[in-house]
C-alpha cells in the first residue's frame, strides 16, 4: 500500500498534546542572566545620554550596557542583510542597540543583564535615556516625499530601485492602444505576524571550552550559525544553534535578530548562559512585520478582456532597517505580477523606502501574496470595466487557455513547471455553486436586502521550492537554495533521516517519515526524523519559502533511492545474484520471479554494521547523503471563493462560506496539506478583514498588543472547504510543489473581491484593507449618498 | 510568601514573591512547562488551566491568589493508558501544527465540553473565543472538540 497519500496521523503529536514538547522558554539552565531590553519610545530621536547607573543598583542586576558601550566594547558588527538587490542598494549599519541614533519605536538603546525574568524588567524601568527629537517618516507617504529622513545622513529615503522593464516603450504602447483600461493602487498594510509563541533566545557558552551552544525559537537554524559567526567572530565550528520545538514562525523567525547576537556576544563576554523572551507587547518592535507597500497597477485589454499590458509600479516600505531579507521580500512577488494569465506586454518596478518604523521582512508569502491580491484586484475591476463574469474574465486570460501546458516561460522571466487552471476553477465553482450564489446575489439586489452576498473568487499561481541556487544568485541573495539530507538505516534496520530543513509546525517528522517508509516499504513508525540541530545536521537551508518538501523533501527521496541501490548490491551479494535482478516489493529484497529469496530490506542494516561479509570495495554501514539543487522553482496553483454577507446598514461583513480548492502537485499527507490551507487561509482572511499595524504620525505603534491587534478567534471564521487537483511539478522527481503559503496568498483577495462584489450594484469597485465595517459603512455611504469613502 | 497549590495531584509547598504571576510559578518555579505564555493582555488562552475544575487563563492571577486550590495542567490530563479523549481527538483530528496553542486549547476544550455536552458547530466556535491559535484557522480544532463530544467523552 501506497504510504505517500495516506491520511497518516501526526507523529510529532503525542509530545506537544502532553506538553512534553520544549519550546524555547521552557529549557532553563543553572546560572542564567536574563536580558532585558530597554527600547526606544521615540520613533526617531538622537540619543543624548544613556543612564544605566540606578539600573545596576537593582536587585539582582549583574550589568548593562548601552549602544556606546558595546560598540566601544570589543565586538560588535551591524546586523547583517543577506540581500541586498542592486549594487548599490543603500543598507546603513544596523546595530544591536543604537548607538547615536533611534529610529523607530522599538529599536534596542540599552540592555540589562539580571538574575530573574522580573528582575530584568524591573531593571529596564531605571534606565534613563535623554533623547533629542528628530523629524519622524511615519509613512510611505513621508517616505516617498523625501523632505523628513529617516536616516538623515543618507540624503534620501530610496534604499533601491529594481526593475523588470525590458521594453517600457512597448508596455506603454500596448496600455495605449487597449480598449479597457484599469489603473488603481492597492494598500497593503503593514502586518504583525503574531506567531503564537514569542521569539526567544539562550546563549549558553563554555568559558574555558570556547564554544557556544545557542537556542533559539528560529526557523533558520543554520543561516543563524554562520551569521552569528560572521557578525561575533566567533569561529562557526565553534558554535551550535539548536531550534527547540518552535511554536509558529510564518515568516517573523526567518531573521537574525539583534537579541540573538547579543546573548550570544554577552554569554561570551559575562561567561555565563544568557537568555530573553519577547513579551507579546515587546514583539510589535522587536520582531519583523510583513507586507507594507503601496502596490501602483495599470491593465489594459482588448475589447473582449484580453489582457494587452500589466505595469505594476510599487512603494515598498523597508521600516528603520534593513533585516535579513527586508528589500528582496516584495521581490518575490515580482514575477507574478501577472498572475495565471497571458500577458504579451509586462513590466514591474520597485523602489525600498526606510521609514521610521519596525523593519518589514518575510511573512507568510512573502511577496506573492501582495501580488496575488493585487492581479486579481485588478482582474474584478476589469471584468466590471469590460462587463463581464469574473470568472469568465479569468477564463478568457488563462495560460495556454486553460488547458494543461508544462515549462512555460512567463513574461517576467521565469519557468512555469506546470499549470491547468481550468479544471482547478471548474471545480472550484462547482463546490461554491457558484450560479446558485449568483441567483441569490441577483434576488437580494432586486429585493434590496439589507445583507447582501457578495462572492470573491481568486485564482492565484505561487512560487515554491525557494530555489535554485543559480537564480538566487542572479538576484543577489547571500546564499544557495540547495537541501541536504542524510538517510541512515541503523544496525537493527530501523532507520534515521538527517533533514536540513526544519520544522515549526509543519509535520516535517511525518512527511518524511512518509517518503522513507513508501520508498523502502517499511512502516512509517520505524523511521525517524533528527532535524533544527546544527550539531545533528550540520548541512541545512531551513525552512521558509515553501520550500520544504519540494526540495528538502526531494533531497530526502534522492537519499533513500541511494540507500535502497546500495541495500540492493548488498542483497545480490548476499543471494549470489545481479544487483540488475534485484527488485524491492512490500520492504523485501528479491531476485525478480523468485518470491523465495525474498529478504527484509531492514536486515541490511546489520549486514552493513558487521561488514563481515560485504562485496568487495563496498563501506561499512548504511549512510547515504544528497544535496540536492532544484533545476527550477515549483508553481502551485488554485481557486479560492470566498462568499460574504455585508450588512448595508452596520458594514459588517460576515463570511459564510471558503472554498478553496488548491493544486500543489502530489500530495503527500492530504491531512497536512488541509492544514495548511486553513491555517493560510484565515492569515490571508485576516488581512482583508481585520489585522492592521496602525501607526500614528509621530510614529508610535497604536495597536502592539493582541488587546488592540486583532488576530481572529475561532468565532470569526467558518468552516473552510477545501479540494484539490494534482497537476505534477516537472520541476522535481517527486512532482511536488508546496502548500505552506498557498492559503494565504489566494484568500486576501478572494475575501476583499467578495466584499466589493457585494456592494457593486453601487458602483462600489474597490475596498482598502482591512475591510472593517466602519470602512465599508463609508464606503457605501459614499456610493449611495456621495459621501466620504 | 508561602503557597499550597496542588497541580495534577501533587501538593507543592513554596515561597513565592507576591507579584510572582500563577503561570510563571508553574512553569519557573515548579517546572511544569506544558503550560505556556502567548500574551501580556490575557488575550490569547496558551495559559489555560483548570482552577478546581474550571478553566481559567493562569496569565490573570498570581500564584499567591491560588493558594489552597487544586489545580490540573496539560501535564495533568493523559493517563498511564495514553491520551484524554480531547488530545486523542485532537490527534485524530489534526487540531493542532506547531502545538503552541494546544495545551490552552485542549484545557478550554475540556471545560467548555464540561459545560455544553453536545454543542454546535458555532457554540464551539463561541466558547473558544478566548483561545487565539495563528496555525490551524481552527478549523481542525472546532472538529476535534465536535469528534469527542460526539464520542460522548
Ligand atoms: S498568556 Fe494568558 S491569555 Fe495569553
Ligand atoms: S497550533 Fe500553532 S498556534 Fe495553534
Amino acid at each position: 500500500m501506497s504510504v505517500i497519500g495516506s491520511r497518516l496521523l501526526r507523529k510529532e503529536d503525542p509530545k506537544l498534546l502532553t506538553g512534553e514538547g520544549k519550546y524555547i522558554d521552557d529549557i532553563q539552565v543553572a546560572g542564567q542572566l536574563w536580558m532585558g531590553m530597554v527600547r526606544s519610545t521615540q520613533a526617531h530621536a538622537a540619543i543624548a545620554s544613556v543612564d544605566l547607573s540606578a539600573a545596576l543598583e537593582q536587585p539582582g542586576v549583574v550589568a548593562a550596557y548601552s549602544g556606546k558601550d558595546l560598540t566601544e566594547g570589543y565586538w560588535i558588527a551591524p546586523l547583517p542583510c543577506a540581500w541586498p538587490v542592486t549594487p548599490d542598494m543603500l543598507n546603513p549599519p544596523h546595530y544591536p542597540v543604537a548607538v547615536d541614533e533611534a529610529r523607530y519605536v522599538g529599536d534596542i538603546v540599552a540592555v540589562v543583564l539580571a538574575e530573574s525574568r522580573y528582575e530584568a524588567a524591573d531593571a529596564v524601568e531605571h534606565v534613563v535615556v535623554e533623547y533629542e527629537p528628530l523629524p519622524v517618516v511615519a509613512s510611505l507617504t513621508d517616505a516617498v516625499a523625501d523632505e523628513k529622513l529617516a536616516h538623515p545622513e543618507l540624503g534620501t529615503n530610496k534604499a533601491y530601485t529594481w526593475a523588470i522593464d525590458e521594453n517600457p516603450d512597448g508596455v506603454q504602447a500596448a496600455l495605449d492602444g487597449s480598449a479597457h483600461k484599469v489603473e488603481a493602487t492597492y494598500i497593503q498594510q503593514r502586518l504583525i505576524p503574531s506567531a503564537m509563541e514569542p521569539r526567544g533566545v539562550l546563549a549558553v557558552p563554555s568559558p574555558h571550552g570556547g564554544d557556544i551552544t545557542l537556542y533559539s525559537a528560529t526557523q533558520v537554524p543554520h543561516i543563524l550559525r554562520v551569521m552569528v559567526a560572521a557578525t561575533t567572530g566567533i569561529p562557526e565550528q565553534m558554535i551550535r544553534v539548536i531550534a527547540p520545538a518552535v511554536g509558529g514562525g510564518f515568516g517573523a523567525k526567518l531573521n537574525i535578530n539583534a537579541d540573538e547576537i547579543l546573548a550570544v556576544a554577552l554569554a561570551q563576554k559575562l561567561g555565563k548562559p544568557v537568555r530573553w523572551t519577547e513579551t507579546r507587547t515587546e514583539a510589535a518592535g522587536s520582531t519583523t512585520h510583513g507586507r507594507g507597500q503601496e502596490q501602483h497597477v495599470e491593465i489594459g485589454s482588448d475589447a473582449d478582456g484580453k489582457i494587452t499590458a500589466i505595469r505594476v509600479k510599487i512603494d515598498a516600505d523597508m521600516g528603520a532597517y534593513m533585516q535579513l531579507i527586508t528589500p528582496g521580500t516584495p521581490l518575490l512577488g515580482s514575477f507574478l505580477y501577472h498572475g495565471v494569465y497571458e500577458a504579451p506586454a509586462f513590466s514591474f518596478t520597485c523602489e525600498g523606502f526606510f521609514t521610521n518604523k519596525t523593519p518589514t521582512d518575510a511573512y507568510r508569502g512573502a511577496g506573492r501574496p501582495e501580488a496575488s491580491y493585487a492581479i486579481e484586484r485588478a482582474m474584478d475591476m476589469l471584468a466590471a470595466e469590460v462587463g463581464i463574469d469574473p470568472a469568465e474574465i479569468r477564463r478568457r486570460n488563462y495560460i495556454n487557455g486553460g488547458e494543461k501546458f508544462e515549462n512555460w516561460d512567463n513574461p517576467a522571466g521565469l519557468t512555469f513547471d506546470s499549470g491547468h487552471y481550468t479544471p482547478n476553477l471548474d471545480l472550484a465553482l462547482d463546490l461554491a455553486k457558484y450560479d446558485e450564489l449568483r441567483a441569490e446575489q441577483a434576488r437580494r439586489r432586486e429585493a434590496g436586502e439589507s445583507k447582501q452576498l457578495g462572492i470573491g473568487l481568486c485564482t492565484y499561481v505561487e512560487i515554491c521550492g525557494l530555489a535554485p541556487s543559480r537564480a538566487l544568485g542572479d538576484l543577489g541573495y547571500g546564499a544557495g537554495g540547495w537541501e541536504h539530507a542524510t538517510v541512515r538505516m541503523l544496525p537493527t534496520g530501523k532507520v534515521e533521516v538527517v533533514s536540513g530543513s526544519t520544522p515549526h509546525g509543519q509535520g516535517h517528522e511525518t512527511s518524511w517519515s512518509m517518503i522513507v517508509a513508501d520508498k523502502m516499504g517499511i512502516d512509517p513508525a520505524d523511521v525517524t526524523v533528527l532535524h533544527s540541530d546544527t550539531a545533528l545536521s550540520p548541512l541545512g537551508l531551513d525552512t521558509y519559502g515553501s520550500r520544504s518538501l519540494a526540495v528538502g523533501g526531494v533531497a530526502i527521496a534522492m537519499a533513500v533511492d541511494k540507500l535502497i541501490d546500495k541495500c540492493k548490491a548488498l542483497a545480490a551479494h548476499q543471494l549470489e545474484a545481479s544487483v540488475d535482478d534485484i527488485v524491492l516489493e512490500d520492504g523485501n529484497l528479491q531476485v525478480a520471479g523468485s518470491p523465495d529469496t525474498a529478504t527484509p530490506i531492514q536486515t541490511m542494516g546489520f549486514a552493513a554494521f558487521t561488514a563481515h561479509d560485504l562485496p568487495e570495495g563496498m563501506e561499512p554501514n548504511l549512510n547515504e547523503a544528497v544535496t540536492y539543487d532544484p533545476p527550477n522553482f515549483a508553481f502551485p496553483f488554485g481557486t479560492h471563493v470566498c462568499v460574504v454577507e455585508v450588512d448595508e446598514d452596520t458594514g459588517e461583513v460576515e463570511m459564510i462560506d471558503y472554498v478553496a480548492v488548491d493544486d500543489c502537485g502530489q500530495q503527500i499527507n492530504p491531512l497536512i496539506v488541509e492544514g495548511q490551507v486553513h491555517g493560510g487561509v484565515v492569515q490571508g482572511v485576516a488581512q482583508a478583514l481585520w489585522e492592521d499595524a496602525v501607526y500614528d504620525a509621530d510614529g508610535n505603534p497604536l495597536n502592539p498588543s493582541f488587546m488592540d491587534y486583532l488576530v481572529p478567534s475561532a468565532a470569526e471564521v467558518p468552516n473552510i472547504r477545501t479540494d484539490s487537483t494534482t497537476t505534477t511539478s516537472t520541476s522535481n522527481p517527486l512532482g511536488v510543489k508546496g502548500v505552506g503559503e498557498a492559503g494565504t496568498i489566494g484568500s486576501a483577495a478572494a475575501a476583499v473581491n467578495a466584499v466589493v462584489d457585494a456592494l457593486s450594484h453601487h458602483g462600489v469597485r474597490d475596498m482598502a484593507m482591512p475591510a472593517t465595517p466602519q470602512r465599508v459603512w463609508r464606503t457605501i455611504d459614499a456610493a449611495k449618498n456621495g459621501g466620504q469613502a | 510568601m508561602e503557597v499550597q497549590i496542588t497541580i495534577n495531584g501533587t501538593t507543592h509547598t513554596s515561597e513565592v514573591e507576591p507579584r510572582t504571576l500563577l503561570v510563571h510559578h508553574i512553569r519557573d518555579d515548579l517546572g511544569l512547562t506544558g503550560t505556556n505564555v502567548g500574551c501580556d493582555t490575557s488575550s490569547c488562552g496558551a495559559c489555560t488551566i483548570h482552577i478546581d475544575g474550571q478553566s481559567a487563563k493562569s496569565c490573570t492571577l498570581l500564584a499567591v491568589q491560588a493558594n489552597g486550590a487544586d489545580l490540573t495542567t496539560i501535564e495533568g490530563m493523559a493517563s498511564g493508558d495514553g491520551l484524554h479523549p480531547m488530545q486523542q481527538a485532537f490527534m485524530e483530528n489534526h487540531g493542532l501544527q506547531c502545538g503552541y496553542c494546544t495545551p490552552g486549547m485542549v484545557m478550554a476544550a475540556t471545560s467548555f465540553l464540561n459545560e455544553n455536552a453536545d454543542p454546535s458547530e458555532a457554540e464551539v466556535r463561541e466558547g473558544l473565543e478566548g483561545n487565539l491559535c495563528r496555525c490551524t484557522g481552527y478549523h481542525n480544532i472546532v472538529k476535534s472538540v465536535l469528534d469527542c463530544a460526539s464520542k460522548g467523552a
